[in-house]
């Protein structure tokens, strides 16, 4: 069996692609080939919503859910703590080098050019 | 001489240490010896000017510090105005860099775990040992630590860098999640970043960085490290900070690690011993003070 984490990898997939808002139904059924129990879904969906990445409503007795963001705005995300906006400052994340402009990045690039 | 006016000197003395060893590059040659004396002189200031703050509030007890405070359990009236002022100020500054270490942490811990989730929804796994790989076609290469760290690394730094090249900055990303250097850098992070604590938290992160390099260039040439360290400073970016760092006279920290790289200096031996003695009378010098009797 596979481990949640990827499951909830799938699940995001298919809300993803979905134009419209999906109930739990419809998610397994679109994972049809993994031949998940209702529940299990239910399950996956659940934990998504507790943590933030899908949001529902009511849709008659089931939940619907979607995406509360799209994947290129999680990727943005992720870049932008990656990227030195908080810097090698941020004990959080270790960058390996930040991005320099202007003069700096000038003389940067003639010891790269004298190196190759 | 009573053992809080010591305690109060240290604490004022360490204030030009650190704005001393800010400047310093002869710690450039051994970082990692350079981030032990930055640990010892934080150390060393904490302790002192608490200590130094609590024994002139507890000298009418006449015990010294830590006695002081046993002497003060046992009775607490007696204190005049001035000591009892002195006591506040004591604790709080003792409870505010404590709060600030557990705050400092708490938000590291929170903002892994929700870049730890987005992770494991949207980055894909290479073939290099478990470096995940986020599509996005600017440069990035960093480090998620913790119990199990994740080395990350953009589609744009694939495109960016040659299968060497690549290596080093993995290599050098291990060195960080591998020796935990986040949690070395934790106690400067959660402290405000204000005139000399920030320029000492860029001291210590630029030496952290020289460690980590140090460390990558175990089994490699440190050409490769030097034109992926090159590559990526110069690479174009959308996000590039505003705020320049501390400009240092030679050309930037990019600058710092590149020459240091291609051009090795010695590290004397003596220089090594002299800062590993300092390191421990720093940090022994005001625990000693604060036992003292008087």
């Amino acid at each position: 069996m596979k481990g949640l984490g990827e499951l909830e990898r799938a699940v995001m997939e298919v809300l993803w692609a979905r134009e419209a808002p999906a109930t739990a139904r419809e998610v397994g059924r679109a994972l049809a080939d993994r031949d998940l129990a209702h529940t299990t879904v239910m399950t996956v969906l659940d934990r998504l919503a507790k943590k933030g990445f899908l949001a529902r409503e009511r849709d008659g007795r089931a939940w619907s859910y979607r995406p509360a963001d799209t994947r290129e705005g999680y990727v943005a995300e992720l870049m932008l703590g990656a990227l030195a906006l908080s810097g090698d400052r941020d004990a959080a994340l270790a960058h390996f080098a930040r991005s320099v402009t202007g003069d700096e990045a000038a003389a940067l690039r003639r010891v790269l050019e004298d190196l190759e | 001489m009573t053992s809080w006016v010591a305690l109060a000197a240290l604490s004022l003395a360490t204030l030009p240490g650190a704005e001393l060893l800010s400047r310093a590059r002869w710690t450039w040659r051994t970082p990692r010896i350079g981030i032990l004396l930055w640990q010892a002189l934080g150390l060393a200031w904490g302790l002192a000017t608490i200590g130094a703050l609590l024994g002139f509030a507890l000298s009418p007890y006449g015990a010294g510090v830590l006695h002081g405070l046993f002497a003060l359990s046992e009775d607490g009236s007696g204190l005049g105005l001035h000591h009892k002022a002195a006591l506040l100020a004591g604790m709080a500054l003792a409870g505010s860099l404590i709060g600030m270490l557990l705050l400092s942490g708490f938000r590291v811990v929170r903002a892994r775990a929700r870049h730890r989730a987005l992770l494991s929804l949207i980055a894909r796994r290479t073939g290099r040992g478990g470096t995940l790989v986020v599509d996005h076609p600017e440069a990035a290469a960093y480090c998620v630590p913790g119990m199990r760290s994740k080395i990350v690394i953009s589609a744009g730094t694939l495109e960016l860098l040659d299968s060497r090249e690549l290596d080093a900055v993995l290599a050098h990303e291990h060195a960080h999640a591998r020796e935990r250097h986040d949690l070395v850098l934790l106690p400067f992070t959660s402290l405000p970043r204000i005139g000399l604590v920030a320029r000492s938290l860029d001291a210590v992160a630029l030496l952290i960085e020289m460690t980590a390099d140090d460390r990558a260039l175990q089994d490699r040439p440190p050409r490769e490290l030097a034109k992926a360290l090159l590559r990526f400073a110069t690479a174009p970016s959308a996000a590039t900070p505003s705020c320049a760092l501390s400009a240092l006279p030679e050309g930037g920290p990019v600058m710092a690690r590149v020459q240091r790289l291609l051009n090795p200096a010695p590290r004397p031996a003596w220089v090594q011993s002299a800062a590993l003695v300092s390191a421990v009378l720093l940090t022994s010098g005001p625990l000693l003070l604060w036992v003292l009797p008087h």
